[in-house]
């Protein structure tokens, strides 16, 4: 069956040819041309907003240059994407008259690349534009509603004090969480028939939990256990029952993290470890969880910027955190902005954490390719 | 004028040179099988050929095209050669026609039909068209690395780049993936190969290199390099391997 598996013949300098014909070289005019187009008109659209919305923010007696400063850098950005996108075009302009091919694919491989960035500077300053519209319209209905600034100030430092409960309720229900969640994971993943009532038990919570939300739980607890008269559990305080509901709500959650995470450690780990002899608890404790906990602490970290949200809704039964005393601001006031400032600050503690998600998945990510 | 030229590569990992200053040229048709120890760069220098991995410095030409530098088209250049990995990496999701399918109809927009007459044809000939319709997993190791070869060859490369396919493969099944390379050598297809299979590379190689720390050490027809190795590294190595019982 000699030569069976390869199709075509051909003589030398036929596929030589045929190879050159192959690598011609790529000058990315399209992209480019439409980049540049793209780019003009961004920086059209962004100078006349610029100069529409500061000129609106003077008549509403913002000092002048306050009001031109996001404008003019705003402007100074599309036009120098405006230049990106040019050199960009002109990169690709040299490359189809260049004569050299190495030289030429080089430009165009620059031209390539700045069109993409250029594009995407484009996109980001369209995005900021229509948010800056947005702000605008209606007289600035929307600023005056969210964004005033003489009561964001004023209500900053109560807000900020209440905030220390949400910083509470979220510390203590977190450490309850982990606990509690590994409890339920491991009972889910106990063996054999053995282990089935403990095992349909967690089944049975995981279900309950997981199906009812979050704001119910709080409701039920914080309302209904002081109504039992039961001892201890029916004089606690609101943040307690807060606590407590929340624990239960996200405990479901997150013995489900565990339980992907204990699962997703191949079976032949489970082999390695059980053939040395260690029981079912020691290879668990050893090999399994050390194991699974490299992957989940992405998902766990996610999970814990949810739970910090979600402090916020014991709200409901009257816990005075940052959203309820800022709730009482606004009402008082007719304005919302006292509500901007808890917004503020849940964004506030929630950017690093979600920074550091990034940085431990792309950790995995390269340790995934070094490995492959 | 060569083939593929290797001009002078050097890559680093960091401060770690893996290859240094290496030259290789390969004629049309020519099989050239890489030797050396677990380490020397012979898969890394594979996946510099086809731009897996990125040269330090240096260039590689094929048909006196510099392929190495910016503004080289990737996705157009590996169309053209193909790579064989020691691990298969079939798509789990995909049955066997379907892997050896995607990347002509995706990729050369070949008609789907037209596609599978010819992976059919090709599963034919290597008695495995009763396999067409199962998933990678129902296959054994050895039937796994003759369908990614088979996946490999359908975008009908110029060169064709096989890195240790068999190392994990049983022994018996190590003879049924050889008889493909074998055949497509008669058939006049440019190979590199890395192995470790002495008595494969002296019948079927041209051509055998000798790697060391990243250099080529000695190279020359397989009974020279394996029967009469002139340098003291290429003795020790092959001494070391007929200790094991592998040469
Ligand atoms: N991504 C990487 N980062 C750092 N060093 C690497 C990387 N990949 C490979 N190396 C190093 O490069 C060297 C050459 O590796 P390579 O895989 O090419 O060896 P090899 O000759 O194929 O060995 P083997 O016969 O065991 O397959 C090794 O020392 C290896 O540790
Ligand atoms: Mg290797």
């Amino acid at each position: 069956m000699t030569d069976q598996l390869i199709l075509e013949q051909q003589d030398e300098a036929g596929r030589a040819a045929i190879w050159r014909a192959r690598r011609s070289t790529r000058t990315y005019r399209g992209r480019a041309g439409f980049t540049l187009l793209l780019a003009a008109v961004t920086f059209l659209v962004v100078a006349a907003s610029a100069q529409h919305i500061g000129g609106y923010a003077v008549s509403q007696g913002v000092s002048s240059l306050i009001a031109a400063l996001p404008g003019i850098v705003a402007a100074i950005a599309a036009a120098f994407v405006l230049g990106m996108a040019a050199s960009a075009f002109l990169k690709s302009l040299a490359a189809s008259r260049n004569d050299d091919v190495y030289a030429a694919r080089a430009l165009g491989d620059e031209a390539s690349t700045r069109s993409w960035k250029a594009l995407a500077w484009i996109g980001a300053l369209m995005i900021v534009t229509g948010g800056a519209w947005f702000m605008v319209v209606n007289d600035a209905a929307v600023s005056r509603t969210f964004f005033d600034l003489a009561l964001i100030r004023d209500s900053v430092g109560k807000v900020l004090r209440a905030f220390g409960t949400n910083i509470l309720i979220f510390s203590v229900s977190a450490v309850f969480i982990l606990a509690w969640a590994l409890v339920i994971a491991l009972a889910r993943t106990l063996p054999g028939a053995a282990g089935r009532p403990l095992r349909v038990l967690a089944i049975a919570y995981g279900d309950l939990f997981r199906g009812l939300p979050a704001i119910i739980t709080i409701y039920l607890i914080g309302f209904g256990l002081p109504l039992t008269n039961l001892p201890f559990l029916s004089d606690l305080s609101t943040t307690s029952y807060a606590i407590i509901a929340l624990t239960l709500t996200y405990g479901a959650y997150t013995s489900e993290i565990y339980r992907a995470g204990i699962e997703g450690v191949h079976h032949s780990q489970v082999a390695a470890a059980r053939s040395l002899g260690l029981s079912h608890a020691k290879t668990m404790r050893y090999v399994v969880v050390p194991l699974a906990m490299r992957n989940i602490i992405p998902p766990l970290m996610n999970n814990c910027i949810s739970l910090q949200k979600d402090t916020a809704l014991v709200a409901i039964i009257g816990a005075i955190d940052a959203f309820n005393q800022a709730k009482i601001i606004a009402a008082n006031n007719f304005n919302l902005s006292a509500v901007t400032t808890v917004a503020i600050l849940f964004i506030a503690v929630t950017i690093p954490q979600a920074r550091i998600v990034d940085k431990l998945s792309e950790r995995d990510r390269r340790r995934m390719r070094a490995g492959g | 004028m060569a083939f593929v030229e290797i001009d002078h590569v050097t890559k680093h990992y960091d401060a770690l040179e893996v290859i240094s200053d290496f030259s290789l040229a390969v004629d049309e048709h020519e099989v050239i099988c890489l030797i050396g120890p677990s380490g020397c760069g012979k898969s890394t220098l594979l996946r510099c050929v086809n731009r897996l991995e990125e040269i330090s410095s240096g260039e590689i030409r094929i048909h006196g095209d510099r392929i190495t530098g910016p503004g080289v088209d990737l996705d157009r250049l590996r169309r053209d050669i193909g790579i064989v990995f020691q691990g298969y990496n079939l798509f789990p999701h995909m049955t066997v026609l379907e892997n050896a399918v995607l990347a002509p109809t995706k990729v050369l927009g070949m008609g789907r039909r037209e596609a599978e007459e010819k992976a059919m044809a090709f599963l034919e000939r290597i008695s495995l068209s009763h396999k067409a319709n199962d998933y990678p997993d129902r296959l054994s190791g050895g039937q796994q690395q003759r369908v990614a070869i088979v996946r490999a060859l359908m975008m009908e490369p110029m060169l064709l780049l096989l890195d240790e396919i068999t190392s994990a493969l049983d022994p018996e099944l190590v003879s049924e993936v050889l008889d493909i390379v074998r055949d497509l050598a008669a058939g006049g297809m440019t190979m590199i190969l890395a192995t470790h299979e002495m008595g494969f590379a002296r019948e079927v190689a041209d051509r055998i290199c000798f790697l060391q720390a990243g250099k080529v050490y000695e190279q020359g027809p397989p009974a020279e390099v394996l029967g009469n190795p002139q340098g003291e590294r290429t003795q020790a190595f092959l001494r070391s391997l007929r200790k094991a019982g592998r040469l």
